[in-house]
């Protein structure tokens, strides 16, 4: 008898408070704007913060609602979400921006460039750059201290086998945190395709950068000459790339005396690991 | 006798090694060949460089203009050429432009200064008005410009003037020997400030350590026309710090994030009274200071009178110059100062002293874990909890840390004196600061 009092009574419970949840969740439902759910589903959902907003779902209401008309904002997404958003908002969209990865504009390791003094403080770029500029008697190279490697939302900057902090273009989504954060300005977009790079970011004299660096860049011209269709060009004593003209550049690369332009064509990090 | 005063919460007790240095006459540290006057020495905006290269300055004349409400005005300290102005690291980090001055050799400093009026004559605003001019900033080591200070906004009131004579930091003794070497013009300086302020009454608060400069400065106190009172503190850091000081001596506590005028209160350094008194009295501008050169690698440690922009180099070699390899050299206190490695490194407005310190005296170990142990917690003068604060920035969250009290923390140093664990605690406190600030800027930027 016992048995069957209790079976009625949690059955009867039961139905009364699944009768009242299911009126509950009618009633009490938080209307969700579709077009915000179906935006956010295209966006890759890693939250990066490129576009401006704070995540994902931030830049899907912006967008929804109209209020954000720019729709090429999701760096990490590329041109191909920018197409889907433009799909479900119904607007055209000019896809011009070619794909752009970060980069560190140094290979001055502790072999390489000289320091100045012992660093004993907190390991972070920022807090070293606040004493002097940092250790390193260059003051526009990279600091070694990990600033950007902590704040990279898919893991694409490493310490390389040279220990030099370098970027996996692969990986790469361009969301510029890094580049933020980097308290020497030593990290720039360069475009994903790019085949060389200059890997030095000293604005000082060459004489006093062949001083602290062995693979600091003088200003030589050197690569102006070598490769002249190769968009080389120095300018406060450091050369740089226009990426627009795609001529020859493997000749300056060669003949640059500090050897300080890299060959990116189809290298990985990994691949330099392996 | 009766319980001395001092703060509430936290500080810590360091050894105060001022034996070296606080018998010893304050001395002249002479002209030195070329001086390097920074443009940014003060709090605030840096100032505007007025002269061009091969300028010819004398001097006392002003070589760098207030650029902002907060700014202050720079005068050149010696005759001379001026030979470069380029950029120099300054002995806190930052980097600043900088006049170079190739100093005439046949220049000897002005034996006699006099102002162009009776400062007795002169009403309250034409005195900070003439403090302005004459570049005078906070010389304690924030160099805060005084002439900000001294503008009591209306609406609030100074009903105590504190005058700052604890110099809490070890090994400094340039204010004690002001103290017992300049009485008379500091109390003259004293005289300024409370025409200037007008306040109820006037505290000098004073460590015990430095009975002397008590007693000197007592005897004088009793002779002013206003109430003036010497108190005397219990040796403690930091107590020379605006709210422990204001807390020791009147027990009023300065509310989070305000001024010490939220509660009537103004402090000001003995040796910025003395500046104060120079300006006023003697119409000399913010060209000298007087520092401590000390520490265990110094031969014979002493008590300078210092042109701004002098090197360091030659003020070690006016003490003759190590007597070992020193492990590091520190400019101000060594609680609060900043290591250098370069020197010729100018002295600035702000250098309260310069140690060059043994191996053994920086007692330098190797970073491990935080233990959990809570000295930190219990050092800390604020009430703040480091240790915590340091994790929140050590994980980059730092509107965590603000949330938790990091914009109260005055980096007094008291924290990572105790960690047991070495932990470069106040390195962080600065470096949250600066990415709030940053993103302050940032936000700024978004809105405009």
């Amino acid at each position: 008898m016992i048995i069957l009092y209790s079976f009625l009574s949690v059955t009867l419970l039961g139905l009364i408070f699944g009768v009242g949840l299911s009126m509950a969740s009618k009633a009490l439902a938080v209307r969700k704007d579709e077009k915000v759910e179906a935006v956010e589903s295209k966006l890759p959902g890693i939250n990066c913060g490129a576009c401006g907003y704070a995540g994902c779902s931030g830049y899907a209401e912006a967008i929804a609602k109209e209020e954000e008309e720019d729709l090429t904002l999701c760096s990490p997404g590329g041109p191909d979400v920018a197409l889907e958003l433009a799909e479900i908002m119904g607007v055209e969209v000019e896809i011009s921006n070619q794909r752009m990865v970060a980069q560190v504009f140094c290979r001055g390791n502790d072999e390489r460039s000289k320091t100045e003094f012992v660093y004993q403080g907190v390991t972070d770029c920022n807090a070293a750059y606040l004493y002097f500029g940092g250790n390193k008697s260059c003051k526009y190279g990279c600091l070694g201290l990990d600033s950007c490697i902590k704040v990279c939302p898919v893991d694409a900057i490493i310490h390389d086998e040279d220990g030099c902090v370098w970027v996996d273009k692969e990986l790469c989504i361009s969301c510029g945190k890094c580049i933020d954060i980097c308290p020497t300005g030593v990290m720039k977009l360069i475009p994903h395709e790019a085949d060389y790079i200059v890997a030095c970011n000293s604005k000082d004299k060459g004489a006093v950068t062949r001083k602290y660096c062995s693979v600091g860049c003088i200003g030589c011209k050197m690569c102006e000459k070598a490769s002249p269709e190769g968009g080389y060009k120095v300018d406060n004593f450091l050369a740089t790339i226009d990426y627009s003209m795609d001529g020859e550049r493997e000749a300056a690369s060669v003949k640059c005396p500090p050897k300080c332009i890299l060959s990116l064509k189809g290298v990985t990090v990994k691949d330099e690991k392996n | 006798m009766s319980k001395l005063k001092t703060f509430g919460l936290g500080g810590v007790h360091p050894h105060d090694r001022k034996s070296r240095t606080n018998g010893k006459p304050i001395e002249d540290a002479g002209i030195p060949a070329v001086a390097v006057i920074p443009m940014s020495q003060h709090l605030g905006s840096p100032a505007d460089c007025t002269v061009e290269v091969g300028a010819k300055v004398e001097e006392g004349m002003p070589i760098g203009k207030s650029s902002g409400f907060i700014s202050a005005n720079i005068h050149s300290p010696v005759t001379g050429t001026v030979k470069e102005i380029g950029r120099v690291f300054l002995p806190n980090g930052t980097s600043s432009q900088a006049i170079s001055i190739e100093v005439e050799e046949s220049f000897s400093p002005k034996s006699s200064w006099k102002a162009d009026k009776n400062w007795e004559e002169l009403s309250k605003e034409e005195l900070i008005d003439l403090v302005a001019d004459m570049g005078i900033v906070g010389l304690g080591g924030a160099t805060f410009p005084l002439n900000v200070k001294l503008k009591v906004p209306t609406g609030s009131t100074v009903e105590y003037l504190i005058i700052n004579g604890v110099e809490c930091e070890p090994y400094l003794t340039a204010d004690h020997r002001g103290m017992l070497e300049l009485t008379d013009k500091i109390f003259k300086g004293i005289e300024i400030l409370y025409k200037i302020m007008e306040p109820e009454k006037v505290f000098i608060g004073i460590e015990n350590n430095k009975p002397d400069a008590i007693k000197v400065m007592s005897q004088k106190a009793s002779a002013m026309s206003f109430p003036t009172e010497v108190v005397p503190l219990k040796l403690r850091y930091p107590q020379g710090d605006e709210k422990q000081l204001i807390q020791a001596v009147t027990g009023r506590e300065i509310p989070s994030g305000a001024l010490p005028l939220a509660i009537g209160c103004i402090v000001s350094n003995v040796g910025t009274v003395y500046s104060l008194y120079e300006a006023v009295v003697l119409g000399k501008p913010l060209i000298e200071r007087i520092l401590t050169v000390s520490g265990g690698a110094i031969k014979e440690p002493k008590n300078l009178r210092v042109r701004i922009g002098t090197p360091i180099s030659e003020l070690i070699e006016k003490c003759g110059g190590f007597s070992e390899v020193p492990e590091k050299v520190v400019v101000g206190g060594p609680m609060m100062g900043f290591a250098i490695f370069d020197l010729d490194t100018p002295v600035t407005k702000g250098t309260s002293g310069i140690l060059a310190l043994t191996l053994k005296e920086v007692n330098s170990s190797v970073r491990t874990s935080c233990l959990n142990c809570g000295k930190c917690i219990q050092a800390c003068p604020m009430g703040l909890n480091p240790t915590t604060l340091f994790k929140y920035i050590d994980h980059q969250d730092y509107d965590g840390a603000k949330d938790i009290g990091l914009l109260d923390c005055k980096e007094c140093g008291s924290c990572g004196y105790t960690c047991p664990a070495h932990i470069p605690l106040i390195h962080g406190m600065k470096l949250g600061k600066l990415i709030l600030r940053k993103n302050q800027q940032k936000q700024n930027k978004v809105k405009a």
